[in-house]
């Protein structure tokens, strides 16, 4: 890439203003060029090799040869059209840049950043104690997810152990959330495809769960439920009722879904073959998440690598057969299934005790230990004032959220706050493949491919 | 994730390569040099995907543990590498000094991390050699600096009757 495309802007007198200011300035490095999809024959090879999805050309070789695209493309007149960042079909401020050539799409490129608010950077801010708040605002269709894996990392790095019972909540709240998530993605898919019966069906399922999680964590979203130690609190009285009357209702309107979409032709014309692409392809992609699974590749961190307490429930894993759109549509549908199958098990082990650990280093005290004890009253001041200081040390967690891999780096230097906190998001590494899956295709199929990846955008941008 | 040692006997090349052990997990320290070829040899043993890219910046800890035969500087780059058929991740360090922030890039191994090296690039100011596309991926394109380095102020709005100047 090259810098051409910056023009100075008016005004602009960087150059005097250095001369007279000598305090030490960033450094401007403004000159890596523009993040937009470049004419093509500004492109560099291995740039089209992106745009264009091909990067696995050469599947047994180990290493990616840049020459081994071919330039001479694109014979005829083509266009480079702007997709969003305002636009209801790209789920959030997502901007897409393709190349048509007629319908086809020859390249395409997603532009991100629209919603950047520097979540890590303010993580560093935070305290341990705080930081549950910042993180469950990235994802906000699964925000017990995030505060999991933060607490989770935490955890880790403090080396402490969470109650049973802490575990079997925040296994229930994570199903309950993945169930919400993907009902919520059946609606905007649906209305992606036009079908706005499945929006409202999707959301008023969506609010079942929601209205669960007002009454235990009193929000509907961005909980901060979830925290280091275990869960901010017990679940309510009558909570076994609300859990059953939900994923009764959820798991009987399902056949709903299958009537309306499932066997329906004018859906399946338009999400079967459509955005095909192989497990090489995605894995060399670093994908996860059910676009993964619906290419054929059983990995759920559930299951391979189990956190909580999910090897003591029985799931089956989700796979697809061709990675196509619909195959990505099958597989939410049916871990809404399994979801369902996991938070009946759950009912009936809950097993009793503490809802958060007992370490008071951890732990604030019951608000009544504080008139009658002066350690606790100390205890609770220093956690809500300094708070938890681990030891020194790294630590990588991933859980697996409703998109993938969710993932926390956490480098603590001793102090209160974290060093450095990294959320690896799975909507921001999945957005890779969309060029792979749109290329060849037609712009109208783009709108089905985008919705069945499910990016987040506040967890792809952070 | 890989027990330290795990690899020991899988992977010839990595012979000589200073591992640690981090709360449970094997850590690989390759040095600059080395790193891409490492990264290709795990790749082969079948860690064929890059789960997570990232930079760090040490400069308020300088003095963290690191494993005999590793100088410690200013950036880090931190890559954690999956295995799916062995259910096991690896995770690499690899020493980024501050006077030449340059790394190179592991996109011809891993396609997967041009998303997360461009966000390293942009939000720590470590330059991948050979990235395709090393522009900006969430700040502005015209953005000055690098806001994840930690001398970087995060900025405050001033509050009214504090006079609180602004680290910046």
């Amino acid at each position: 890439m090259n810098g051409e495309h910056l023009e100075p802007r008016p005004g602009d007198d960087r150059e005097s203003f250095d001369a007279s200011d000598n305090s030490p300035r960033p450094v401007a490095e403004t000159d890596e060029g523009s993040q937009e999809l470049a004419p093509l024959d500004e492109t560099s090879q291995v740039e089209l090799l992106i745009e264009r999805g091909g990067v696995l050309r050469l599947p047994e070789s180990d290493a990616l040869d840049p020459d081994a695209g071919d330039a001479a493309f694109g014979a005829g007149e083509t266009m480079i059209l702007n997709i969003g960042p305002q636009h209801p079909s790209t789920h959030g401020v997502l901007r897409m840049m393709v190349e048509l050539q007629g319908e086809t799409v020859l390249r395409s490129k997603p532009v991100i950043g629209y919603l950047h608010t520097g979540m890590e950077k303010t993580g560093e801010e935070l305290t341990y104690v705080q930081g549950a708040t910042n993180v469950t605002r990235m994802d906000y269709l699964s925000p017990l997810h995030n505060e999991l894996v933060y607490s989770l990392a935490v955890e880790k790095l403090l080396a402490v152990e969470i109650p049973p019972r802490a575990t079997w909540i925040r296994m229930l709240m994570c199903e309950l959330n993945r169930i919400s998530s993907h009902v919520m993605w059946a609606a905007t898919n649906g209305m992606d495809l036009a079908s706005t019966t499945m929006m409202i069906f999707g959301l008023r399922e969506r609010d079942l769960v929601l209205q669960f999680f007002e009454k235990v964590t009193g929000l509907r979203m961005n909980h901060n439920y979830i925290r280091p130690g275990g869960v901010a609190a017990d679940l309510p009285d009558g909570w076994e009722d609300d859990v059953a009357a939900v994923v009764d209702t959820i798991g009987a309107r399902l056949k709903d879904y299958d009537n309306l979409l499932t066997g329906q032709p004018i859906f399946r014309e338009r999400t079967e073959g459509v955005g095909v692409v192989s497990p090489e392809l995605l894995l060399a992609l670093s994908t996860t998440g059910p676009v993964l699974r619906a290419a054929g590749v059983p990995w759920d961190l559930r299951r391979s690598t189990p956190y909580l307490a999910y090897d003591e429930v029985d799931f089956d894993v989700i796979v697809g057969t061709a990675g196509d759109c619909f195959d990505r549509y099958a597989v939410r549908l049916n871990e809404v299934r399994e979801s369902i199958r996991i938070v009946r098990q759950i009912l009936e082990k809950m097993p009793p005790g503490d809802y958060r650990t007992q370490d008071k280093k951890v732990t604030p005290p019951p608000r009544a230990r504080i008139d009658e004890s002066m350690e606790a009253l100390i205890h609770h001041f220093k956690l809500f004032t300094a708070g938890i200081s681990p030891p020194e040390g790294e630590v990588y967690v991933a859980v697996e959220s409703p998109r993938g891999e969710l993932g926390c780096y956490l480098v603590a230097d001793g102090s209160n706050r974290p060093m450095r906190m990294h959320i690896r998001a799975p909507s921001f590494v999945n957005l890779q493949s969309v060029p792979a899956m749109l290329q060849g295709g037609l712009i109208a199929d783009m709108i089905a491919i985008l919705s069945s990846v499910d990016p987040v955008l506040g967890e792809v941008d952070r | 994730m890989a027990r330290p040692g795990w690899l020991a006997g899988r992977v010839p090349e990595l012979a000589g390569v200073p591992s640690a052990d981090s709360a449970g997990d094997e850590v690989l320290f390759p040095s600059r040099e080395r790193y891409v070829e490492i990264a290709t040899a795990l790749r082969r043993a079948g860690f064929v995907t890059c789960s997570d890219l990232c930079a760090v910046d040490y400069l308020t800890h300088p003095g963290r543990q690191l494993p005999a035969g590793v100088a410690p500087e200013r950036f880090e780059v931190v890559v954690s590498l999956l295995s799916h058929a062995d259910a096991v991740r690896v995770r690499l360090r690899v020493m980024v000094p501050e006077a030449d922030p340059v790394c190179p890039t592991l996109f011809f191994v891993y396609p997967g991390t041009e998303n997360m090296e461009r966000e390293a690039y942009d939000l720590m100011g470590i330059r991948f050699a050979g990235h395709p596309d090393p522009s900006r991926i969430l700040m502005p394109q015209d953005w000055e600096g690098h806001p994840l380095r930690r001398d970087y102020g995060v900025g405050r709005v001033p509050v009214q009757f504090k006079e609180a100047p602004g680290p910046r």
